[in-house]
């Protein structure tokens, strides 16, 4: 099931006609930005009005519009984007922060980019979990505008390829190792690529057609899929084991692994076993976890680089506690003045009751408390 | 005279917090995707009132052009200031995490700066409310808005300085975190409001820019039209300002409080001074929007930061609560409050009658 269509993603300053519309636009740019025009569009700011004649069109956002949704098996989504001019690339392996409103509310959520580096659109594919993932399931058509942060992360490849290049995903981990993958597939070298992939049933491989193509293709490539709830589906059965890496030659090889945690610390532990911890690197898709009692965990302030283990008082009577001072009014939850940065965790607001774990939002400090481990931006 | 204070039991006023406090966590959990998508329409049409109101100003030579112009214009910067900038900055969408409608985010089309507005009003407003002494809106420092204020010979010009006030509202807004009376006074040091007087400058230094220098001068000939178009929609938008939030506490019959009352209070006695201390405006639909919902002021100033299109639904319950308890639900169409605000105005600039002052000490406490 694949839904496409052809949305022209027109920068502004584009001409019709005009054959070096790059140079029109970065003069436009250069208007839009200049000290007039922030003169003429204060206090909002030129994007609020830009986003009023095209939603894609910002100054300085990366907003991008679905191309093309592609349901490769039953638990994901694949999103073709396509970003504006403000999106400069991702290397192979990165990942990006991704913006919708899910009921009004706006949230952000990592995902690997998965198409290959230097490729104008971005392809991300998400397993259904929770808020977002089953929202873009469910909701993503081509038109619909996110937002990105600009690529980051160090899951990427050397400069000077290694001979052998050993690739382990599973599930839905697939996603920086399959862009580091196309990405070596189309480019001039001889490195031998082993790429080990987990997954339950042949059903739940989201790439299958394509890793099969790209293996019978491409002769410095191997393919191996091990299915965990299939025995004989595959060319392999079962949990990772050491006995999956036979002609993988993961001594000599520099590895890649991101999947689910219990793969990933199995992986850990066989190369730190085998003295290379240093020839393997690592992307994990944490999930926020909630613990259940109030009182549990600690309290970090980032910018002041203050901890203090929580004892379920407000955020503002502990911040407080830990000899900073950050701003207040009413102390009761009525003026917004203690609003800040909660960077991750889960906290209680006392006055709904509600827990929220979403990474980022803003919460009344003197109306809120920690369950668990939480993170400030004071 | 000031209201009469209907009082309460402890177990009336516990009962009274409770109900308001579940009242509002049935709101809050009801939030959602229509809350977010109406403030996005208001944003955008909003917007389309300002881009349409500049582009006619263009034509301002043509006196049809100059009228429809400034009055979308107008339009627009009543939506920007009230139904999106009073809202935002309370945080009533703060739950969408969008940066651009968060409270500590947003600044408005006005020369307030919106960090000194949250100070003064979300915070001094909204939590002291109506006590006399602490709640700074109780006449701007400027006016003698309850018979409690001291008379003094000064309140006789009551009436014009509530008219100048008026007019030029959007820089009495700003000039209020400054606390003339206090600093001519000498209870506050100007040295100590440097940094707000920098902030102030810089914000209606770019106002100005804006809307009395650079679009008029984009008008090339027509630069007058369009001077004089903004300048009267700034100046429209004051006169609407202030009569809507004039009518919000000032209406006679309006309760205030000392700040005797008011120490150690409990929830309930909270809710109870923010129902007593305020007043609505009847109204229509499209009126309600173009208060930006503050003629909902009771609905408001019980819950600031709940999406301030909810207070219409709530009215009616409040006001039972209020039925229930015998308080007072002060409301009445525009006219009538207004003209009730003004007889005030008017009233409080002489001296109170000795008669006043009996009745004034006879008014029961609070708490
Ligand atoms: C660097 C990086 C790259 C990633 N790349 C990808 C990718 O390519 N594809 C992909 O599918 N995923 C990827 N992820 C993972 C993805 O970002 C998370 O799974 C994300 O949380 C999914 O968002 P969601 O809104 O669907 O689920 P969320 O709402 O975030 O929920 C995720 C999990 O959090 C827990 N949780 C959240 N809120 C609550 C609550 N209130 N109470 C109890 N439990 C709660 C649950 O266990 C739930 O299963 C990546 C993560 C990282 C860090
Ligand atoms: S201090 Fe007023 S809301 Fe927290």
């Amino acid at each position: 099931m694949e839904q496409s269509r052809a949305v022209p993603v027109k920068e502004f300053g584009e001409v019709a006609g005009v054959a070096n519309s790059g140079l029109v636009r970065a003069a436009v740019r250069r208007v839009l930005e200049s000290p007039i025009v922030t003169g003429l569009t204060a206090p909002h700011g030129v994007d609020r009005y830009l986003g009023m004649v095209n939603p894609l069109w910002s100054v300085r956002e990366i907003r991008a519009v679905v191309v093309r949704v592609a349901h490769h098996t039953p638990d994901t989504v694949t999103l073709t984007l396509r970003p504006n001019a403000n999106w400069t690339g991702a290397r192979a392996g990165q990942h990006v922060r991704l913006t919708v409103a899910v009921g009004g509310v706006l949230r952000t959520r990592f995902f690997s980019v998965a198409s290959a580096e230097g490729s104008a659109d971005v392809e991300i594919t998400a397993k259904v979990n929770r808020a977002v993932s089953r929202h873009l399931k469910e909701h993503a058509r081509p038109g619909m505008v996110v937002t990105l942060s600009p690529a980051e992360g160090e899951f990427v490849l050397p400069d000077v390829l290694p001979a052998r290049l050993l690739l382990i995903s599973g599930g839905s981990g697939i996603t920086p190792v399959m862009s580091i993958l196309r990405t070596l597939t189309a480019r001039a070298h001889d490195s031998r690529i082993t790429f080990l992939h987990y997954a339950f049933t042949p059903r739940d491989v989201v790439y299958a057609d394509e890793l099969a193509a790209i293996a019978a293709a491409d002769s410095r490539v191997t393919l191996r899929i091990a299915y965990t709830e299939a025995p004989g589906a595959g060319a392999l059965d079962g949990l990772f084991r050491r006995e999956h890496l036979a002609g993988a030659d993961h001594a000599a090889a520099l590895t890649y692994v991101c999947g689910p945690a219990p793969l990933m610390d199995a992986v850990a532990d066989l190369w730190a076993a085998d003295g290379l911890a240093g020839r393997l690197l690592a992307e994990r898709f944490v999930p926020v976890t909630v613990p259940s009692a109030d009182a549990v965990g600690e309290v970090r302030f980032r910018r002041s680089g203050v901890r203090a283990a929580n004892d379920g008082r407000s955020l503002l009577e502990q911040a407080e506690a830990a000899g900073l001072s950050p701003e207040y009014g009413c102390r009761m939850g009525v003026c917004h003045t203690c609003t800040t940065v909660k960077a991750d965790g889960a906290v209680r607001n006392t006055l709904t009751g509600a827990v929220s774990a979403e990474p980022g939002e803003r919460v009344q400090l003197c109306v809120t408390t920690a369950c668990g481990d939480v993170e400030l931006d004071i | 005279m000031a209201a009469r204070i209907p009082p309460l039991t402890p177990e009336q006023f516990a009962e009274l917090g409770r109900e308001l406090d579940a009242l509002r966590r049935e709101l809050v959990a009801d939030l959602g995707e229509p809350d977010a998508a109406y403030l996005r329409r208001v944003v955008a049409a909003q917007q389309r009132f300002e881009a349409l109101g500049r582009a006619l100003l263009w034509a301002g030579w043509f006196p049809p052009a100059w009228v429809a112009g400034t009055a979308a214009l107008s339009v627009s910067k009543i939506l920007d200031n009230m139904e999106i900038g009073h809202n935002v900055m309370h945080g009533q969408y703060d739950w969408m995490g969008d940066p651009k409608l968060n409270s500590k985010m947003f600044e408005w089309d006005t020369v307030c700066p919106s960090e000194q507005w949250r100070h003064t009003h979300n915070y001094v407003h909204h939590t002291y409310t109506n006590i006399i002494g602490k709640d700074r809106d109780i006449g701007y420092g400027l006016l003698r808005m309850v018979d409690a204020q001291y008379w003094r010979p000064y309140y006789l010009g009551n009436p014009v300085y509530a008219f100048l006030l008026m007019v030029f509202f959007e820089w009495g807004v700003m000039l209020h975190d400054l606390e003339l009376d206090r600093l001519m006074t000498g209870r506050r040091s100007w040295a100590s409001t440097k940094a707000l007087r920098r902030r102030m400058w810089e914000k209606s230094g770019r106002q100005a820019l804006k809307d009395y220098v650079l679009f008029p001068l984009l008008s090339g000939p027509g630069a007058l039209a369009t001077l004089t178009g903004n300048a009267v929609a700034n100046l429209v938008r004051n006169l609407w300002a202030f009569s809507i939030i004039f009518c919000g506490h000032f209406p006679e019959g309006v309760a205030d409080f000392t700040q005797e009352e008011c120490e150690n209070e409990t929830r309930g006695q909270w809710y109870y001074r923010q129902l007593l201390g305020s007043s609505n405006i009847t109204g229509g639909k499209l009126f309600h929007v173009l208060t930006g919902n503050l003629s909902f002021q009771i609905e408001h100033h019980l819950f600031p930061d709940i999406p301030a299109r909810r207070y219409q639904e709530i009215a009616p319950r409040v006001r039972e609560i209020c039925q229930r308890y015998g308080l007072r639900y002060n409301t009445g169409p525009l006219g009538r409050q207004i003209g009730s605000v003004w007889r005030k105005i008017f009233r409080l600039a002489l001296p109170p009658r000795p008669v006043g002052r009996s009745e004034l000490s006879a008014i029961p406490k609070a708490a």
